[in-house]
């Protein structure tokens, strides 16, 4: 491939921009569809071929947030090998951060009518907000909060796991018994978010109406953008020297820590921000679909996200959000044609990756054979006997 | 024997243990009494008894009364049948001779039954008998009268429930028939039983300070929560009434010392809770500790080679019901090995089909692994339906221990926990002495190694993991009978599984065993604190920040091996 730093001597930043065939495709279709989307459901009118239903924009709203999502778990299982099987409660922390601005959003439009508590809280006979209730009723305190949460825990999270060398599936196994937490804390009632219903029947949001088309199109356009921007901050990270730090880490830990870099701090780093992008797919999440609860949590949920990343192409970035995509629509049409083929699908692709398609359908495409795919190279027999032989050397 | 009549130790009150196993003693001993009871239970002579009979016929329904409380106070287990046949409205004057006798309709004739001696006298038609009436207030005294009268009962049953109704109530007015069925009574246990009532009864009774103290010291040494609130009762009314300062401290004391025996009974019932969710712990994750331990696999269908072996359960007791419904009491005995077999070949075919082309990928294998859990639940959903299905429990793990303290060991959970023990004690067998242990173990130690030697690594890899799975198996027949049988048991116990392999150490049975029962005690004793959910995040939360402190576990393998 050409280096066009080097003919053109550009800035660095244009350069990798340049450089990425696959990031330059989707920036591009990003875009588009920001543009074509909203004219598409606004001004063609219905009877036209061109016209976007609006229950379209919904699907679209979720699927670019759930790409938003594997894009933050790509960032840390393709460029530093960190299995998380807990990214879901990251999404999840943000989603509810959006879905408690929503809550107060609502007022007294509720079902008991009481001007300031939320709906279940009446039900629940509670006299008064809690205090992590407060300040809920600004967005800007959401947005703060969408993206604080998830990325204070995985900071302390990540300090405690990082910092004592937790690796590989010993730290996917505790990012599971996380989330899982999580997830049996917010089916209690007492937690203040709404028990087993989570948070739901939300109006409006920044005084708009949540079921207007109009909204919806700026929902959709916001996540395609929001997804862009963390596209461009994910490929900065990795392109960046840290990045390289990042890589090394993934294909030998060990000896990036001999040759003197602190790997902890730069685990910890890339997790954080990873968690914080997840907080905010999960807040755009919630509007689109208009409800929030504990299922989120469920660690088969974050698991799933995993698939999405390793179906389009681990370690690619753009690869994971074509995997969500691709994984997404899969599970809309299979659900709504045959539901009992669904899982055993999931279930079949989950293996046929890991089997077949080590790189994803990004790996299969010729076009893109060349992107950093992580150690997967050579067949099994080889890899199988390389195994062998490491394992001699064990006490 | 001896458990039910050797005289009962302090705080150890079975009033209803070893029911099941000691049911036919019970028989025996109650025929036994049977015997004996009439003879020496005569209170009343015939002539008395047969004087007191006749003035049931009294016309005023307050001369009734008197005499039916003369005849209840007097507790002669003949006047029972008199009463009820009274209340029931089988009470008659014959009109021939006047004499009052049970009628009992025979086809078209009444049989006249003698209420002394209990034998048919004589028959006639429905115009020679003229009803006794009774009542409401009549069938009251009647119902209490029949109540203490159970007291004196020839079936020790009966007495001992009638006993429990005293104390349930403790009315001061049974106060001189209960000694009076002490006086009679000689089943050594129902009497410390009528012993202890009359002290409950004595003390709210008891006039004088030394009445209440001799009553206060026999409560002290007993340990029931029903005798707690006896005391507690007692203390609240001798503060509110200014009694003797010296019995209201000692009743404080009765409090504290029934107070701490059942605090020790609590942990000790912890305790025994916690053991039991340890050894369903132990089963779900044993198998776990072969695959993920020894051979470094994560299995993620972990969970699902459990519900295979409950289903297989299922299936069993299913073919039992066609082919031999009466040996349906085997149908457990055939599942084990049957879900071992079916398991454990599921392992051995995964193994073959997937596992071995990933191995050095551990994460590769977690997700491969997950997407077979969700095919195998599909499968089964497909196959047997959504819903729950039903496994019966056998005759000898259904029913349970209970102890007056309040302490229940259910039959199920004691064997289950032996189950357990017994699974792990195969495996260690399995692994020390077999040659097949030996070649795992070998293999485990240096690969190389052990096939320059001769043994075939890559049959042993698939056979271990078929263990492994054949054990989750065996984990889902004892799971089946505590648990629901549906496509989603195994995804409750995959979580925990794993955290008891990594709590424990990997690679370490004995690690697993102890990390089983302690997050089992930890947890149950957390239960009462914090509530079982709030319980269940603090042992993960506990657990994750466990892990930081020590990364491989309790038991960690020593060496140099640095993995990546």
């Amino acid at each position: 491939m050409t280096d066009y730093r080097q003919k053109y001597k550009m800035t660095p930043v244009l350069g990798w921009l340049l450089q990425d065939r696959g990031g330059m495709i989707l920036l591009g279709i990003l875009l588009a569809g920001s543009i074509l989307i909203p004219i598409g459901n606004l001004l063609i009118p219905e009877g036209s071929a061109f016209h976007v239903p609006t229950w379209m924009l919904g699907l679209l709203g979720k699927y670019l947030c759930y790409a938003l999502l594997a894009l933050s778990v790509d960032l840390i299982w393709g460029f530093c090998g960190i299995l998380s099987l807990g990214h879901g409660a990251f999404f999840a922390l943000g989603g509810y951060a959006m879905g408690m601005y929503l809550m107060r959003q609502i007022g007294d439009r509720g079902v008991y009518g009481d001007p300031v508590l939320p709906d279940f809280m009446v039900f629940l006979n509670w006299k008064e907000l809690p205090w992590y209730w407060y300040g809920f009723d600004h967005f800007s305190m959401a947005v703060i909060m969408a993206m604080l949460v998830p990325g204070l825990l995985a900071f302390v999270f990540g300090f405690l796991a990082f910092r004592s060398r937790v690796t590989g599936v010993y730290l996917s196994i505790i990012t599971q018994a996380m989330t899982y937490a999580l997830l049996l804390a917010f089916f209690r009632n007492d937690m203040g978010f709404g028990g087993n219903n989570g948070l739901t029947d939300f109006k409006d949001i920044l005084g708009f109406d949540l079921q207007s088309d109009q909204t919806r199109c700026v929902l959709v356009v916001a996540s395609a953008v929001m997804l862009a921007l963390c596209y461009l901050v994910a490929r900065g990270i990795t392109q960046s020297r840290l990045g390289k730090v990042l890589i090394a880490i993934r294909d030998a830990e060990s000896r990036v820590r001999f040759t003197g870099y602190r790997v902890e701090y730069y685990k910890l780093f890339v997790f954080t921000v990873s968690a914080v992008m997840a907080g905010i797919a999960g807040a755009l999440y919630v509007p689109q679909i208009g409800i929030i609860n504990p299922g989120e949590f469920a660690p088969a949920a974050s698991i799933e996200v995993v698939i999405w990343v390793a179906v389009g192409g681990r370690g690619t970035l753009y690869g994971a959000v074509l995997g969500a995509f691709i994984v997404n629509y899969a599970k809309t049409f299979f659900t709504g044609v045959m539901p009992d083929f669904w899982l055993f699908f999931l279930g079949g692709l989950f293996v046929a990756v890991t089997l077949f398609l080590p790189k994803g359908v990004i790996g299969a495409v010729p076009a893109f054979g060349g992107t950093a795919g992580p150690g997967a190279q050579g067949n099994w027999r080889e890899r199988l006997a390389a195994w062998r032989a490491n394992q001699g050397g064990k006490a | 024997m001896r458990q039910d009549f050797s005289p009962p130790a302090p705080g150890r009150m079975p009033h209803h243990s070893f029911r099941r196993f000691f049911m036919p003693l019970f028989a025996i001993v109650a025929l036994m009494l049977v015997a004996l009871a009439p003879q020496q239970a005569h209170a009343f002579s015939d002539e008395q008894l047969r004087q007191n009979a006749e003035q049931l016929n009294a016309k005023s329904s307050t001369k009734k009364l008197d005499v039916i409380e003369k005849m209840a106070a007097d507790g002669d287990p003949r006047v029972a049948p008199i009463l009820e046949a009274m209340l029931g409205g089988d009470l008659y004057v014959s009109k021939a001779d006047d004499k009052v006798v049970i009628g009992k309709k025979q086809g078209k004739v009444w049989q006249h039954i003698d209420v002394v001696s209990g034998a048919v006298t004589g028959e006639s038609g429905s115009g020679d008998l003229d009803k006794i009436r009774i009542n409401n207030r009549l069938r009251g005294a009647l119902r209490d009268a029949l109540a203490t009268l159970n007291l004196f009962s020839p079936d020790l049953a009966t007495r001992r429930a009638a006993v429990e109704t005293v104390m349930d109530t403790r009315d001061p007015a049974m106060a001189p028939l209960l000694q009076r069925a002490i006086d009679r009574e000689n089943d050594p246990e129902l009497l410390a039983r009528m012993e202890l009532a009359k002290a409950t009864m004595a003390l709210a009774a008891g006039k004088t300070s030394q009445e209440r103290l001799d009553a206060i010291d026999i409560l002290a040494s007993q340990t029931t929560p029903q005798i707690r609130a006896v005391l507690l009762q007692f203390v609240n009314a001798a503060e509110a009434e200014n009694y003797d300062p010296k019995v209201v401290a000692a009743a404080k004391d009765a409090v504290a010392s029934v107070e701490g025996r059942l605090k020790m009974w609590q942990t000790g019932g912890d305790v025994y809770r916690g053991i039991s969710l340890g050894s369903v712990l132990l089963l779900a994750a044993v198998g776990l500790a072969i695959t993920f331990g020894v051979m470094g696999v994560i299995n993620m269908a972990h969970g699902e080679m459990i519900m295979i072996g409950a289903y297989t359960t299922y299936a069993v007791q299913q073919a039992f019901m066609v082919w031999w419904p009466a040996g349906i009491g085997w149908s457990l005995a055939v599942a084990v090995p049957m879900a071992f077999l079916v398991s454990g070949g599921v392992g051995v075919v995964v193994e073959r089909l997937i596992i071995r082309f990933l191995y050095g990928r551990p994460l590769e294998t977690l997700l491969a692994t997950w997407g077979l859990s969700l095919f195998l639940q599909q499968a089964i959903r497909s196959i047997f339906g959504a819903s729950n299905r039903q496994v019966v429990a056998p005759d000898f793990m259904s029913g349970a221990i209970e102890f007056s303290t309040g302490l229940v060991l259910t039959y199920n959970r004691l064997w289950i926990i032996l189950f357990s023990l017994l699974v792990v004690g195969g495996i260690a067998i399995v692994l020390r002495y077999t040659a097949f242990g030996l070649q795992m173990r070998a293999v485990t130690q240096n690969r190389r190694m052990a096939g320059s030697v001769g043994i075939r690594t890559g049959y042993v890899d698939a056979l271990t993991f078929g263990l492994g799975s054949g054990i989750a198996g065996i984990a889902g027949v004892a799971l089946s009978q505590i648990d629901n049988v549906s496509p989603n048991l195994g995804q409750g116990y995959i979580i925990d599984s794993f955290m008891v392999v990594v709590f424990g150490g990997v690679g370490n049975l004995w690690g697993t065993v102890l990390g089983a029962f302690s997050l089992g005690i930890v947890n149950k004793f957390l239960e009462p604190v914090a509530g079982a959910v709030l319980a269940k995040i603090f042992v993960l939360v506990a657990l994750i920040l466990f892990i930081q402190k020590r990364p491989k576990g309790l038991f960690a393998l020593k060496g140099r091996a640095v993995e990546a």
